[in-house]
């Protein structure tokens, strides 16, 4: 009888290794440990050994049935993988195809640089203002130190509405409106179209954006001016940009500067969209003139302050490398759909 | 403002390269645009000693010339005639290089070894025309084997400034001078203004009378025995270096004089100034005069001339008269040197279309004790050049002389304001070189120079300081003092949401002009009545198609349609948000607005759900869609009005196709306006949590025949009415029409979702709920149940 129980062990290994699939392996499992498969079969006929021999061999014929179990289970794990391996060979597909896309639009790249450089300045504790674009010329002359038939309106040929309204030709105006809503401490950004009657072409346009800054406080200097600026230099330019500060003058602003910032095309080696200088101006600033803070209804003996406006269509043409102003005003689809 | 190099460094000592200085004098606010190197591109040109000269054996034109070029004699053919033996010249050798990067290599000329070429002033780039001049014959012991540039001084430049509005004091070569004296603290050197006065007296040969305060002072000088010619060649070339053209020995001493101190100067000739009298005085509205340019101009009363008896005889600061100047026969010459109200310079000019080197420094309102000094150094120049007797005495009327100006500022405010600390001592000394007097004590006592008006208030000083100690030297510090917090407005952030979400439904941003041509209101059908019609207006716009400011923005998104259909582009989905301009009572009220726009394989409805999706985005759900079939810029059939709390904020819809074929687009178009503020009002804040459904909801279709011209909004109405108790949902899933379904029926299909929050519904209830909603649709809209 033991010989019975090594042979059927032994086929029965020998089928479970040949089974390919589940199938047979549940044949299998029938044949042998069903209720009419042969190691039952033999156990039924367990009655005819001698009492000695029962419990031998019926602990043997447990050992038979507990490895040809375990034998199945391992089979059919391993049958269940290739089954699923083989399943999943069969469902490669193209990933090269192109993936199901909503549409995304884009904003304008005047508002795209915009939005990055109000990031910058909102990190640094900048408000946005804003203010008409139909101006008194009060806001956008007289209150900044300009008065009738002063030299600087030949400069900024003005769109005018009536005698004393005018187009704004500047963001500045900004500035004493912010002052008379806003006690100190002011911290703000001003960003905004402003108009001038230049004929178009690839350099002017009629209507331009600037973002012009404003800050007041106690105690507040030229170094602070410097210090601010320079920073929105390296966030926005990039860490390695230098700045410089060249004197310069605005009649709102006392003692007045530009600002260059090395070319962040060439690095400072000098290039076609610096002109070989190394440089590109980027802004106008200065500290406000006392008459200004006057203006606004502040007192210059107790509060000082900066101010300083870039023109922004000038950035994101050399960001972005645009040689034509108008590009931006004119809305090809071809051209919004490059950033 | 053209700066010729060694002209500056006659007035201060600067031993230093012309870029270096250009660089110095930007940085202490003199900005230099552009510094123009002579001889920059020369390079390989010496001096050469012609030894030899022989015709050339196969051309009758050529010369072959052996010339000593120091280390050694090299041969160069020449088509030149005016070279001799013995003559020194500028030998351009081989592999040199001229002005207009032109290379030199030796070759062979009609067969003749060529090894070189002899320069003319042209091809060295220092003159414009050598047709008649040939090759430049330098002057006899000219060292040889010399580089060029050092013999012809080709090591300056010109350096172009730009003087900025209030440096009235820098549209001369001395106050330049000035700045660069303060800059690299070298000492500024006087002005040569000798000469000596002939015994006979001004007054016997004219007279001056001054009518009008316009003139704020009037000096003249007589010069006699004048002889009319060119100028020596070193003083032409510096009035061409600084881009003024010689004209005459006299003329050219005024625009020198002008140059060098910035105090224009005009010469007249006696002969023919009527009755000896010099009058300045208002024109006569309408008075002709013919300007030296030889252009005859009609004056008006707010211009200042200057006249005689008979009539005007200049324009006061801005031209002289084609009658009055001077002639190859002059003998007699008048200068004229004088201080005019810089405004109203300007405003003459303008009016003239007359903008001059004089009149352009009289506007900036140029310093009235700088005409004695110009004045003296004409006559000096008239005196040194040996063409002329200056004649005894001067005129000058001179009613209100304008006295330095004083102030007091404290040297520790000046430290604290630019964020430095320098001593008081080293403020006076950089203000000293400026021109200004100081006396040091607790505060810098400042007499400020009649030449700087522009100081007047301690921020000027402070300036000043700060530029020529350095803005770069300036430390770069944050922003002391309390943290300002920056907030973005309610009207900020939700146009930030709104454009993300045209952005995410595939639109892209455009940006367009704020001022249309009126006529883009009859393009877009407005009536003449048409409230959007009542504009801003520009007074002096570039051109009819600039000339109004946009009350809506469907003109200015349907010329961005226009522009992308014509090339091409046939799907397009922009919008923009912008300003639009309503007169108001002071100010125009400027509200802002949303356009879309789209054009392609899109309908209506893609255009309601990019609006809803934005009311949804908002959380503004008391929205109202109602058909306009009056608004003239849309199809009558699909255009709808867009009411948030019941009032109306936009509309939307199909652009008429006489719109549309106005734009020139032959595609269906839709476009919405709505203005923002509304939505911003409307905007909930406020969310609320619900709890969950706890019960199971019930799940009925429902699908209905009605009339084409019954609004799905009847039927919701109608569900939502009857079902309110239990109605939890209703949404549409299909409209059909065609087969099966009658001419002029649509099929509308709908799951009606009903569901109580207190407990599970019974199929009762909600059978009776339903066929509620079924009689009242079939007694209320004639629906047939299918
Ligand atoms: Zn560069």
């Amino acid at each position: 009888m033991r010989e019975q129980l090594e042979k059927i062990k032994l086929e029965a290994l020998e089928e479970i290794k040949e089974a390919t699939n589940s199938q047979r392996i549940d044949e299998i499992r029938v044949k042998y440990l069903g209720k009419k498969g042969s190691l039952t079969t033999i156990l039924r006929g367990m009655g005819s050994l001698s009492p000695e021999e029962r419990p031998i061999i019926g602990k043997f014929a447990n050992e038979v049935r507990e490895f040809i179990e375990e034998e199945i289970k391992k089979a059919l794990l391993n049958i269940k993988n290739k089954e699923r391996e083989l399943k999943i060979k069969g469902e490669y597909i193209d990933i090269t195809m192109p993936g199901k896309k909503v549409e995304i639009g884009g904003i304008h790249p005047l508002n795209k640089v915009l939005d990055e450089i109000k990031d910058i300045f909102f990190g640094m504790g900048f408000s946005i203002a804003e203010g008409p674009e139909v101006e008194l010329d009060y806001y956008n002359f007289e209150a900044l130190n300009v008065p009738k038939n002063h030299p600087a309106r030949d400069e900024q040929d003005t769109f005018y509405i009536s005698e004393n309204l005018v187009l704004r030709t500047q963001t500045s105006p900004i500035q004493v409106r912010t002052m008379e809503k806003t006690k100190p401490p002011i911290r703000i950004i001003a960003p905004g179209r402003v108009y001038r009657s230049d004929a178009v072409d690839a350099t002017h346009s009629p209507i331009f954006y600037q973002i012009e800054g404003l800050v007041v406080d106690k105690g507040i200097t030229m170094a602070n001016l410097k210090g601010t600026l320079e920073t929105f230099a390296k966030r926005f330019f990039g860490e390695k940009t230098r700045t410089k500060f060249r004197p310069h003058h605005f009649p709102f602003t006392e003692p007045s500067a530009e600002m260059d910032v090395s070319c962040f095309v060439c690095g400072g080696e000098g290039c076609r969209v610096c002109k070989g200088s190394g440089w590109i101006e980027i802004l106008g600033c200065g500290m406000v003139h006392p008459d200004v803070l006057r203006k606004g209804g502040i007192d210059p003996d107790e509060y000082s302050g900066f101010a300083f406006g870039m023109g922004l269509d000038r950035i994101v043409m050399i960001k972005y490398g645009i040689d034509d102003i108008r590009l931006l005003y004119e809305n090809d689809i071809r051209f919004l759909k490059q950033f | 403002m053209k700066v010729p190099y060694n002209w500056l460094l006659e007035y201060v000592d600067i031993e230093k390269d012309i870029r270096e200085v250009a660089d110095a004098l930007t940085m202490s606010g003199s900005k230099v645009e552009e510094v123009i190197e002579y001889g920059k591109e020369i390079d390989k040109v010496v001096t050469g000693l012609i030894e030899k000269i022989e015709r050339h054996p196969n051309a009758d034109k050529l010369r072959v010339c052996q010339v000593n070029v120091g280390e050694e004699v090299i041969q160069i053919v020449t088509g030149a005639e005016n070279v001799q033996e013995g003559d020194t010249v500028p030998v351009a050798l081989h592999g040199s290089t001229l002005p207009g990067g032109v290379k030199i290599k030796k070759g062979k000329l009609r067969g003749v070894d060529s090894n070189g070429m002899l320069c003319s002033e042209a091809e060295l780039g220092i003159a414009d025309d050598d047709s008649v001049h040939g090759i430049m014959i330098l002057p006899k012991g000219t060292p040889i084997g010399v580089d060029i540039k050092e013999i012809l001084g080709l090591k300056g430049g010109i350096l172009d400034f730009e003087i900025t509005s209030n440096r009235a004091d820098c549209f001369g070569i001395y106050g330049i001078a000035r700045e660069a004296s303060a800059k690299f603290r070298v000492p500024l050197k006087g002005i040569e203004t000798s000469f000596k006065e002939k015994d006979e007296n001004i007054k016997d040969y004219i007279d001056v009378e001054v009518k009008d305060d316009l003139c704020r002072r009037y000096a003249a000088r007589v010069v006699k025995n004048v002889k009319i010619g060119q100028s020596p060649e070193w003083m032409q070339q510096r009035l061409m270096d600084a881009g003024v053209r010689p004209i005459n020995n006299i003329v050219d001493i005024t625009n020198y004089v002008m140059l060098e101190l910035g105090q224009p100067m005009h010469a007249f000739d006696h002969r023919f100034i009527n009755g000896k009298r010099i009058i300045v005085r208002r024109a006569e509205d309408g008075e002709k005069f013919t300007t030296l340019d030889g252009v005859e101009r009609t004056l008006d009363s707010s211009m200042l001339v200057i006249a005689d008896e008979k009539g005007a005889v200049a324009v006061a600061g801005v031209m002289g008269g084609l009658d009055s100047e001077i002639k190859d026969d002059t003998t007699t010459v008048v200068f004229e040197c004088a201080n005019f109200n810089g405004p109203n310079v300007r405003l003459t000019a303008k009016k003239l279309g007359l903008r001059t080197e004089s009149s352009s420094r009289f506007e900036k309102d140029l310093d009235p004790n700088l005409v004695d000094l110009a004045l003296d150094r004409a006559c000096h120049l008239v005196e040194a050049l040996e063409i002329g007797e200056v004649v005894g005495g001067k005129i000058d009327i001179y009613k209100n002389p304008v006295k330095p100006y004083t102030l007091e500022v404290d040297p520790n405010w000046i430290n604290d304001f630019i964020g430095i600390n320098i001593s008081k001592e080293a403020m006076a000394n950089m203000l000293g070189y400026l021109g200004m007097k100081v006396e040091v004590g607790d505060k810098l006592k400042i007499e400020v120079p009649t030449f700087r008006q522009d100081i007047r208030i301690k921020e000027d000083v402070a300036e000043e300081i700060a530029r020529l100690y350095g803005y770069d030297k300036i430390k770069a510090e944050k922003i002391k003092g309390e943290a300002v917090e920056a907030v973005l407005t309610r009207e900020q952030r939700l146009t930030n949401i709104i454009r993300n979400v045209l952005v995410n439904r595939g639109f892209f941003e455009i940006n367009t002009y704020s001022f249309i041509s009126p006529k883009a209101f009859d393009k877009i059908r407005l009536p003449e009545d048409s409230p959007l019609r009542n504009t801003v207006k520009i007074l002096n716009p570039l051109g009819e198609d600039f000339s109004i400011m946009r009350t809506t923005l469907i003109p200015s998104i349907m010329e961005t349609l226009k522009i992308n259909y014509a090339r091409d582009n046939k799907e397009v989905k922009i919008f923009e948000v912008a300003k639009t301009y309503h007169p108001a009572e002071n100010m125009p009220y400027e509200p802002v607005k949303l356009s879309i726009g789209m054009i392609g394989k899109v309908d209506f409805y893609d255009l309601k759900g990019v609006i809803e999706n934005i009311l949804y985005v908002l959380g503004i759900d008391k929205v109202d869609y109602e058909r306009d079939e009056k608004n003239p810029i849309f199809h009558p059939g699909r255009c709808a009005k867009l009411l948030v709390r019941r009032k109306s904020v936009g509309y939307f819809g199909e652009v008429h196709p006489e719109v549309a074929e106005n734009y020139e687009i032959e595609d269906r178009i839709y476009v919405a306006e709505i203005e923002l503020m509304p939505l911003f009002e409307a905007y909930k804040t406020e969310r609320k949590y619900k709890p969950l459904p706890k019960y199971p909801a019930v799940d009925r279709d429902i699908a209905i025949l009605v009339k084409d011209e019954v609004a799905v909004a009847e039927i919701e109405n109608i569900i939502w009415k009857i079902g309110k108790e239990i109605v939890e949902q209703v949404k549409l899933f299909d409209v059909y029409k065609g087969k099966q379904v009658p001419e002029g029926m649509k099929s509308v299909a709908y799951s009606i979702i009903y569901r109580r929050e207190d407990r599970t519904l019974t199929d009762e209830e909600v059978n009776k709920v339903h066929e509620s909603i079924i009689k009242s649709l079939s007694e209320k809209l004639g629906a047939q149940l299918r």
